[in-house]
């Protein structure tokens, strides 16, 4: 009794205690739910430096909203939207129109979007606001933040259960789809569009530089456990979940700020995953180094 | 250019759908301003099995994409009959494939049936027992549970050819099938792509040996950008057509003059001066 009573106040307690912590707990559910999912495709598209990419790009916009308009919710998630798109579109554009690939247009302008952001909320803010945008206040997401991160959770997941198929067949053969007569680039951009708006999401609670630590950590991680797509984003999916939820918990008894302990529960599972993972992990070669079948 | 004859099929009854032959006409495809094919015309009978052949950046592949549709040609336009999307089964290069990606085996046969599941429908039983017939008939039984990334580059092969025969589809084009294949795998493959043949599908295959055109497929067309001979296979390798595919492949200049041959399509206007 007095195990599950210690239990009880260290994991659920907190939640039951606190509103702000059951509200944090429940953004990082829902971002969880569809950050899965989309940090494994990211990483089968060979793009994992483009959603760090985004994140950052997200940041003169809402910066200039926050000049604008103050903290404001909308206006800070629109502007970034607004921003994410643009950079997006933009590195898109440059590849096509000359030799230039995407991932170093991506480059150049997500460097180029970060600076100005820094440099907008430097000249009208102060440091404390330059911390709270770039690392973001899940302990003080209100209900409005809640219904934006749950809404768009909600659309993402449904997006992706549309054009799933296409999705993971462009990304495996691009060649075939094209073949077969549909254009293969609005998949691509409509893929890219749910990616900042997760990043939006995500940007309320753990800011732009932890939003996308979210996403991608449990999706790396997850290649040690699953080996086909749909499992890859479910396994994903249950890491961000669990990084959330632990996260907040550390940040709750340790007194520690909750998006980087967040991010770090997220990157503790992946270096756990990277060495005892089921799949290809550094133990599991060790140990299927010598076992082998006959045939 | 004679055209070549048209290839009897030994059992055209067995299909579903008949192929409509296919004619390139006047078929312009160019990259940067460049032709990759250059003002070609030729005609794919029904049934017919033909290997086009080159050097390399002569435009095989480019043509084949002009065949499919997945590029726009700068000039001339392609006629495949009335032919549906579907009804073109294409096996590309391995080179394009991520074969490391997390997906089943008997997932990339069933994409075979695209044109008739699309995005959204589940597939039937009957089409998952014709998907395992097909990994029966590449000689891959008992791999259907297996991923694509455990399997060696003829394996992948296989599964790329089971794919097509899942597609059903009247007209084939090969992309290099048999590019680093074993001789045995190339042997199966080959004797699929003669059932093909004989059941009156057309077949185009893009090739590189010579040994195995000469020994297996009747018509070839040879291709240096341009059409260099087309027909019969004994026909088009002779050496001095050979030679002459050479010399044409080799002719590169990076500021070649634009072409004004008399075609309908555009012709640049820059640079006349």
């Amino acid at each position: 009794m007095t195990l599950l009573a210690t239990l009880n106040a260290l994991l659920i307690q907190p939640f039951v205690e606190f509103g702000f912590m059951r509200r944090a707990l429940v953004a990082c559910l829902a971002l969880g739910l569809s950050c899965g999912p989309i940090g494994t495709l990211l990483v089968l598209r060979r793009m994992s430096l483009v959603g760090d990419a985004i994140a950052h790009a997200l940041l003169p916009g809402a910066a200039l909203a926050f000049v604008m308009f103050g903290f404001s919710l909308w206006a800070m998630s629109i502007g970034g939207f607004v921003a994410a798109v643009a950079v997006a579109g933009l590195a898109g554009l440059v590849a096509r129109l000359t030799p230039q690939r995407e991932d170093a247009s991506f480059a150049a302008f997500y460097l180029i979007a970060l600076a100005a952001g820094v440099m907008i909320i430097s000249m009208r803010g102060n440091s404390v606001d330059l911390m709270r945008v770039l690392f973001g206040t899940v302990l003080a997401v209100d209900d409005a933040s809640l219904l934006l991160i749950a809404g768009i959770t909600t659309v993402s997941l449904l997006a992706l259960a549309l054009v799933y198929r296409p999705l993971v067949v462009e990304c495996f053969d691009p060649g075939f789809l094209r073949h077969l007569g549909h254009a293969g680039a609005w998949v691509h951009g409509l893929f890219l569009t749910l990616l900042v708006l997760n990043l939006v999401g995500g940007f309320q609670a753990l800011g732009t530089l932890m939003a996308v630590g979210l996403m991608m950590l449990p999706a790396t991680a997850a290649r040690f456990w699953a080996a086909e797509v749909w499992s890859l984003a479910a396994v994903a999916a249950l890491f961000a979940v669990l990084s959330g939820w632990g996260g907040l918990l550390l940040s709750y008894h340790a007194n520690l700020p909750s998006g980087p302990a967040i991010v770090l529960l997220a990157g503790s599972f992946y270096m756990l995953s990277l060495l005892m993972g089921r799949r290809d992990s550094l133990l599991a070669r060790q140990l299927s180094q010598r076992a082998h079948r006959k045939a | 250019m004679k055209a070549p004859m048209p290839v009897v099929p030994a059992r055209a009854d067995a299909l579903a759908v008949t192929p409509p032959a296919i004619a390139v006409e006047d078929l312009t495809v160019s990259y940067r301003q460049h032709p990759a094919v250059h003002h070609v015309s030729c005609r794919f009978e029904p049934g017919s099995l033909t290997a086009v052949i080159g050097p390399n950046g002569a435009g095989k592949s480019s043509l084949l994409d002009a065949l499919t549709g997945r590029v726009q040609p700068s000039t001339g336009r392609v006629h495949t009959g009335g032919l549906k999307r579907g009804g073109l089964a294409y096996l590309p290069q391995q080179s394009g494939i991520d074969r490391s990606f997390p997906l089943g085996v008997l997932d990339v046969v069933m994409l075979g049936s695209w044109p008739r599941i699309g995005w959204f429908r589940g597939a039937t039983t009957e089409q998952r027992q014709h998907a395992l017939r097909a990994l029966a008939q590449v000689g891959l039984i008992g791999f259907e549970h297996r991923l694509i990334s455990e399997l060696s580059v003829g394996q992948f092969q296989r599964v790329l050819f089971a794919r097509v025969l899942m597609q059903d589809a009247p007209v084939i084009l090969l992309d290099e099938p048999f590019n680093a294949i074993d001789t045995r795998t190339t042997a199966d493959l080959m004797r699929l792509v003669q059932h093909w043949h004989a059941e009156g599908r057309t077949v185009i295959a893009v090739l590189h040996d010579m040994a195995q055109v000469r020994e297996h497929f009747p018509l070839s067309l040879l291709l240096a950008r341009e059409c260099v001979a087309h027909g019969a296979t004994e026909e088009v390798l002779l050496p001095h057509h050979l030679k002459r595919a050479q010399q044409m492949a080799e002719q590169w200049d990076e500021h070649a003059d634009w072409c004004a041959a008399p075609a309908g399509g555009s012709v640049n206007p820059g640079l006349t001066s």
